[in-house]
């Protein structure tokens, strides 16, 4: 009988993604599968998905999903949460949806203490409409909608989200992690973990960013943008817990 | 022994198991799967320890290490 | 008992407990109400940072399988089409109340029926149709909120109540209904596995064009069923009428005073009023086309559901319209005037 010392979890479909060769969104995505198979929660777990690259996620998750407008993901969140105060309620969003377009909603689902967790992809470009800049795109990087590069006299300068959000009181425990190598990952795996753990304690808003690559839209080869993001993304996302406000001082 | 099963169909080949193999084992194929890829495999699985550290950075749950 | 509040008692009563909103005048006194009384029934209210998060909450709240709703008034309405078109196309019960004010843009905070197209057409994008509901007094505030919870989980569709300002601050007595217990079954929703092995997707993405056609088939079946089965109208004095006035809501009070001194005149007029703006009431109509000799809509508007009144008569007879904007609410003698006018013979606007 052959022992699996490693196989798909079971919260993750058995299925093909559409995500890009090298694309992170797969190795969060069994991440967070992983977790939920581990916490034993796949039967009171609830993802919801915005407009973005992993609009699809629900074909992917192997528990209920609600798809969601651009941007929209935390304010259902709420009400889902609000209806279903037990159940592990996670959204998943991008950088534009998060930083952009629902600039609005997540600062104030964290502000109210909302008590579910947000697992924002922060890769610097728009991904799914096909490499434009982002609120996190970084300066001198080049999208389609910056050719010449982001230059902040014209587009402001990169938003450091979880930094933003750490100024509410709301929020209880916000990281900056990567998973672009296994270290990484473990610690990137610990991270939500813990959110999903806080969260089912009943405690307030978190959320784990999470570095990214984009190889496709970065116009990289998937190795190069792995260099990439450790030589450029992480010296001005510095990578940690921004906050926590479990810890016993 | 721990031995690396590739489900080559599902592989991209982005190649981010060839970087972060202890022993340097897998590669990308010459030959191409039915989606166009030229996936991962590797070299000679007896000599996997069994690290796990390429199922892991795989986006796609192409290798599972078996036992 | 105050328009606002009835509508917030009749919710209650129909089992809602989650409530999402926003402040805009005219409506806020509803938000004011539910803030007050739903932590009393351990229900949810909840002030959004904006029209468009509560509309998502109330997606949120509804996919996940509550009776739920929201209020606003027409600039907030505006914002919420976003979140009104997903509702419909990932077919989500809830309720939304529309105290309508003068607009275009800003506005005014009179009472206007200017919101009709936005109401009863859709209103954001795609094909899709809200049940639209228009009460004229508090008691039917109360029935049509009461059973706009029942059509929305029976169709799983969103049920706009459209109101005013004037309809909300009015005061008359008003019979509650019964306390719903009925529990409706939600299969569909996402609420956690527990058990079932295929996960509840909430969803209004269909990426490969053929599905999406079927999808929008299935709801136009879906709009077809609410065609046939829940047309609501009243009529008032048609059997003999030479002139029947189509009027809703505030308006069609000030009409019937009116037709009630033109009858005292001895003028043959009767009136339509729909209740349902969607479904709109076109047999009636075509039917009623058939004994009198015009019809005569009046709106808080430019000329709305006129537009409707027309395509139900079909050029059988003659259609007027009058109307005021902008929240400036007509008085019984001038919407006599009007009727006497059209009456007599001596037409009016609008006729083609």
């Amino acid at each position: 009988m052959t022992e699996k010392l490693f196989t798909r979890p079971k919260s993750l479909l058995d299925v093909p993604t559409h995500y890009c060769p090298g694309c992170y969104h797969g190795i969060i995505h069994r991440l967070i599968a992983e977790i939920i198979d581990e916490l034993h929660v796949q039967d009171y777990t609830i993802g919801i998905a915005p407009v973005g690259c992993s609009v699809l996620a629900y074909d992917y998750f192997n528990f209920d999903m609600f798809g969601a407008a651009h941007g929209r993901a935390p304010a259902v969140a709420t009400g889902v949460k609000r209806v279903h105060p037990d159940a592990l309620v996670f959204t998943y969003q991008g950088d534009g949806d998060l930083a952009a377009i629902g600039c609005a909603e997540i600062v104030h689902a964290a502000a109210r203490a909302e008590k579910f967790t947000t697992i924002f992809i922060n890769n610097a470009i728009y991904g799914m409409t096909g490499g434009q800049m982002a609120p996190t795109t970084l300066l001198s990087q080049r999208t389609n909608t910056s050719p010449y590069g982001r230059n902040s006299e014209a587009c402001g300068h990169p938003i450091r989200m979880s930094e933003m959000l750490a100024t509410l009181e709301g929020s209880i425990y916000l990281a900056r992690v990567s998973v672009h190598d296994a270290i990484h990952m473990t610690k990137a795996k610990r991270c939500i973990r813990k959110a999903f753990e806080l969260q089912l304690q009943g405690k307030g808003f978190s959320m784990i960013e999470v570095l990214a690559t984009c190889p496709t839209n970065w116009g990289m080869r998937p190795l190069q943008a792995v260099e990439w993001l450790k030589s450029e993304m992480i010296p001005y996302y510095p990578l940690g817990i921004i906050k926590d406000s479990t810890e016993v001082k | 022994m721990p031995k690396p099963v590739f489900n080559t169909e599902r592989c991209k080949g982005c190649g981010l198991c060839t970087s972060v193999c202890v022993r340097n084992l897998i590669f990308l194929s010459e030959q191409f799967n039915s989606k166009g890829y030229q996936p991962a495999c590797c070299k000679d699985d007896t000599r996997c320890i069994g690290c796990l550290i390429c199922a892991r950075t795989c986006p796609d749950v192409v290798i599972e290490i078996h036992k | 008992m105050k328009g606002n509040e009835a509508i917030g008692e009749a919710a209650i009563a129909a089992g809602c407990r989650y409530y999402f909103g926003y402040p805009i005048t005219p409506q806020t006194e509803l938000a004011e109400y539910m803030a007050k009384r739903m932590p009393e029934v351990a229900g949810v209210f909840l002030q959004a940072e904006s029209e468009i998060a509560a509309i998502n909450m109330v997606y949120g709240a509804a996919g996940a399988g509550a009776r739920t709703m929201t209020s606003s008034s027409s600039p907030g309405i505006s914002l919420k089409q976003e979140g009104v078109s997903y509702i419909a196309g990932a077919e989500l019960p809830c309720v939304i109340v529309n105290i309508v004010r003068g607009g275009p843009g800003l506005g005014s905070i009179q009472p206007s029926q200017a919101d009709y197209f936005q109401a009863t057409k859709g209103g954001g994008h795609g094909d899709y149709r809200n049940i639209v509901l228009a009460p004229n007094s508090v008691q039917e505030l109360v029935d049509y909120t009461y059973l706009a919870f029942d059509l929305a989980d029976q169709y799983r569709n969103p049920v706009m109540i459209l109101g005013d300002g004037a309809l909300g601050q009015m005061m008359e007595p008003a019979v509650l209904p019964e306390t719903n217990q009925q529990v409706t079954d939600k299969p569909w929703a996402a609420c956690g596995l527990k058990g079932r092995r295929k996960p509840n997707i909430i969803n209004s993405l269909y990426l490969d064009p053929n599905r999406l056609e079927q999808h929008n088939l299935h709801l136009q079946h879906k709009y077809q069923l609410i065609e046939q089965s829940e047309v609501r109208y009243e009529e008032y004095h048609t059997e003999d009428a030479e002139l029947i006035i189509i009027a809703y809501g505030i308006t069609s009070r000030i009409a019937r005073t009116a037709i009630e001194k033109a009858r005292n005149a001895g003028r043959r007029i009767g009136m339509l009023r729909p209740i349902t703006l969607w479904p709109f009431p076109s047999r009636a109509i075509r039917e009623l086309a058939q004994k009198t000799k015009a019809f005569l809509a009046l709106e808080l508007s430019a000329g709305q559901m006129v537009e409707d009144v027309k395509l139900a008569v079909n050029g059988a007879r003659p259609v007027y319209f009058y109307g005021r904007m902008g929240g400036v609410i007509p008085s019984t003698q001038e919407l006599y005037e009007q009727m006497i006018q059209v009456i007599s013979g001596e037409g009016g606007k609008g006729d083609d």
